[in-house]
């Protein structure tokens, strides 16, 4: 057992992989650099940089992927995925159906998301429910240390197209160069238990498996990512008012847990999803509409971002969910 | 153009402004040379480093400042920020995509030749984003409807913290040949010879000639934006390998991976890429102010550039108190 960071934990696994199969190459903009520890042990052959050409490199990974090789590719900030969408929707995602499940693109494209640090609505957004909607691809949004390790390995090993998700509030590196946290006096509001952890080892966690991050009778706060740890928080608040919350940390927004989520809502009668990503057509839908067909009787309501992120930091910090949003959510439901 | 960089580069430190901070210190030759062509009903597409040129284009300081700081009292009503300022009645607008600018200044020459005929659009991007698909794609499309564009490349040599000849097949100017556009290379540091060379494009664009592409080479002191990686390893050499080294060596030596010969290349990739930087931070620094200075008599130059900062100070002290009684005022 060892503590990590987030951003350890995930390069640390990275490099396991790396080290036990020599399929696995990475590469994306300044990946040399960012990735400099995986350059040193395994060579220029296999750490690559790439022009800002994220359609080309992003395409190049399918045919990569395809051809036997198993590519972890970077996209630097999931809001740059705009520029090479059509290689993963039109093409990673489409792969395996239209061979009839003959051909195989395991392709891990690893992308940092989230917003929490005033970079604007071209720098913050969250993506994966949008991502999570394409048949065919895997999004993986680890919330802790231990998770980030488990789930990349995950991704690595799954034989499809898996888009991990490193939320910058929880990477200490990006967090320093995007959100320039080496300043004085700057104030994030970064979870503890998401940004440092124990790590057990890297062992793939399995991917579709909730987490129940803590377990309370009157209601379920479903979330991932950073969220997760705003649920937590509410969750110690309503404590004190007599209301005890189920977390529920799905960890893999495709596929989706039906199973813990359904039984969770079955035991608690009451729902509360909350989103970092849009409030329509995502993950926060995606339950309802889940615990709908499998007539789950419920009280429901949803905590996300409804508007593009603000730039400014105090504007922002009011679209995106935090405890004070959740626990009114949830004494809404109560009343 | 550069008091308000420094004044702005001030507050991000004081950490008053949120996330990236990209100046285009060091730019300024471009931006001059560029906007001093442009008229009105002339349009902008910026990339995120666009401040100089809208300063250049005389938006409003005060209000940039406002934006910046995330005040909504500013530019966009604080939901911008420094990578999206948008100013519709100048007709400009920055972007935080790298790339975007140029199919943008395409549909703003478009409307230009549809609503204001003899109008252009200019469009404002890194070296760094001439890799990028969109942007050629842009180039040809601007070829073949003859549109009344200037792409203007701001090269510096880097793509981000990644250096640009290592990832840049052929020549620039040739690359925007091909398409057929009249290209040209102009040294970005002189605003005189930008302005020249982009006032002919310009010109030729406004009669309907077609597009233009001028790279203009320059040096940015500040690199990608601030608190770049590379520059920290440059500035603070001895706590970046403190802070670094531990983890490359022991990476460096263990055990599964290349074998040892590829390990010490890449680590000998590693240190080159600070020492191209170094070389280049140290021994070709060109600065578009000192080439402005040198066409003007000195007293001249100190009085232009004393009137221009004072004008920068005032507007940043406005929009700090402003700023600061907006946030105060909502009572976070």
């Amino acid at each position: 057992m060892t503590v990590l960071t987030f951003a350890d934990a995930i390069d640390e696994a990275l490099a396991s992989a790396m080290a036990r199969d020599e399929r696995v190459i990475t590469f994306g903009e300044d990946v040399r650099l960012l990735r400099r520890n995986l350059l040193a042990r395994f060579g220029a052959d296999r750490v690559m940089d790439t022009p800002i050409s994220e359609s080309a490199f992003l395409g190049a990974a399918v045919g990569a992927a395809m051809a036997g090789l198993r590519p972890v590719v970077e996209i630097m900030l999931v809001d740059f995925v705009g520029v090479a969408f059509d290689a993963l929707l039109n093409h990673a995602a489409k792969v395996e159906a239209f061979s009839g499940g003959q051909w195989r693109c395991p392709l891990v494209v690893r992308t940092s998301c989230g917003a929490g640090y005033g970079d604007g609505g071209q720098h913050g957004q969250a993506l994966w429910g949008m991502l999570a909607g394409i048949p065919g691809l895997t999004v993986v949004v680890p919330s802790t240390p231990a998770d980030a390790a488990g789930l990349m390995i995950a991704s690595i090993d799954h034989d499809g197209p898996a888009v991990f998700m490193e939320h910058k509030l929880l990477s200490d590196y990006w967090l320093d160069y995007l959100g320039g946290a080496s300043r004085p006096g700057l104030d994030f509001d970064v979870p503890p238990a998401g940004a440092t952890g124990e790590v057990s080892g890297f062992d793939p966690n399995p991917l579709g498996r909730a987490a129940i991050r803590r377990r309370g009778g009157d209601v379920v706060l479903v979330s991932v990512g950073v969220g997760v740890h705003r649920a937590m928080q509410a969750a110690d608040m309503l404590t004190d008012e007599g209301i005890e919350c189920t977390v529920l940390d799905v960890r893999t927004v495709a596929p989706l847990d039906r199973v813990a989520i359904v039984e969770a809502a079955a035991r608690t009668g009451a729902v509360v999803v909350i989103d970092e990503d849009y409030i329509r057509a995502g993950l926060t839908g995606e339950v309802a509409a889940m615990l709908a067909e499998e007539g789950v009787a419920t009280k429901f309501a949803r905590v996300a971002v409804e508007s593009t992120i603000p730039f400014a930091r105090h504007l922002e910090r009011d679209v995106l969910p935090n405890a004070e949003r959740i626990a009114d959510a949830v004494r809404r439901l109560d009343a | 153009m550069r008091s308000f960089e420094e004044a702005q580069a001030a507050m991000w430190r004081d950490g008053l402004i949120s996330g990236e901070m990209h100046l285009g210190i060091g730019e300024e030759g471009i931006a001059a040379g560029v906007v001093g062509n442009l008229v009105d009903g002339d349009a902008m597409a910026l990339d995120h480093r666009s401040t100089p040129p809208l300063v250049a284009r005389g938006a409003d300081l005060e209000s940039l400042f406002l934006e910046v700081l995330g005040s909504e009292k500013g530019l966009c009503r604080g939901q911008g920020g420094h990578m999206h300022l948008l100013a519709p009645e100048l007709l400009a607008a920055s972007d935080g995509i790298v790339g975007a600018a140029a199919p943008l200044a395409c549909g703003f020459a478009l409307a230009a030749r549809h609503l204001l005929p003899g109008r252009v659009a200019v469009a404002f991007f890194g070296e760094g984003a001439a890799n990028q698909g969109m942007l050629l794609e842009a180039l040809n499309l601007a070829a073949v409807w003859r549109l009344p564009v200037l792409f203007v490349c701001k090269d510096n040599g880097w793509s981000i913290t990644t250096r640009s000849r290592q990832l840049t097949g052929g020549s620039l100017v040739r690359r925007a040949r091909a398409f057929g556009l009249r290209a040209h290379a102009v040294d970005g540091s002189r605003f005189d010879a930008v302005a020249r060379v982009s006032a002919r494009f310009i010109d030729r664009a406004r009669r309907g000639g077609g597009p233009g592409f001028l790279l203009a080479r320059c040096h940015r002191p500040h690199g990608h934006f601030l608190g770049d990686p590379m520059l920290r390893m440059l500035n603070e050499p001895l706590g970046q390998a403190r802070q670094l080294g531990p983890a490359l060596m022991q990476a460096t030596l263990a055990e599964g991976g290349a074998r040892p010969a590829a390990r010490l290349t890449a680590l000998g990739g590693v240190g080159g890429r600070v020492a191209r930087l170094t070389l280049q931070y140290t021994l070709r620094r060109r600065d578009p102010l000192d080439r402005a200075r040198a066409l003007l008599a000195a007293d001249t130059a100190a009085q232009i550039e004393e009137r221009a900062s004072a004008e920068v100070r005032a507007a940043a002290r406005t929009a700090l108190d402003r700023a600061a009684l907006s946030q105060a005022g909502e009572g976070r």
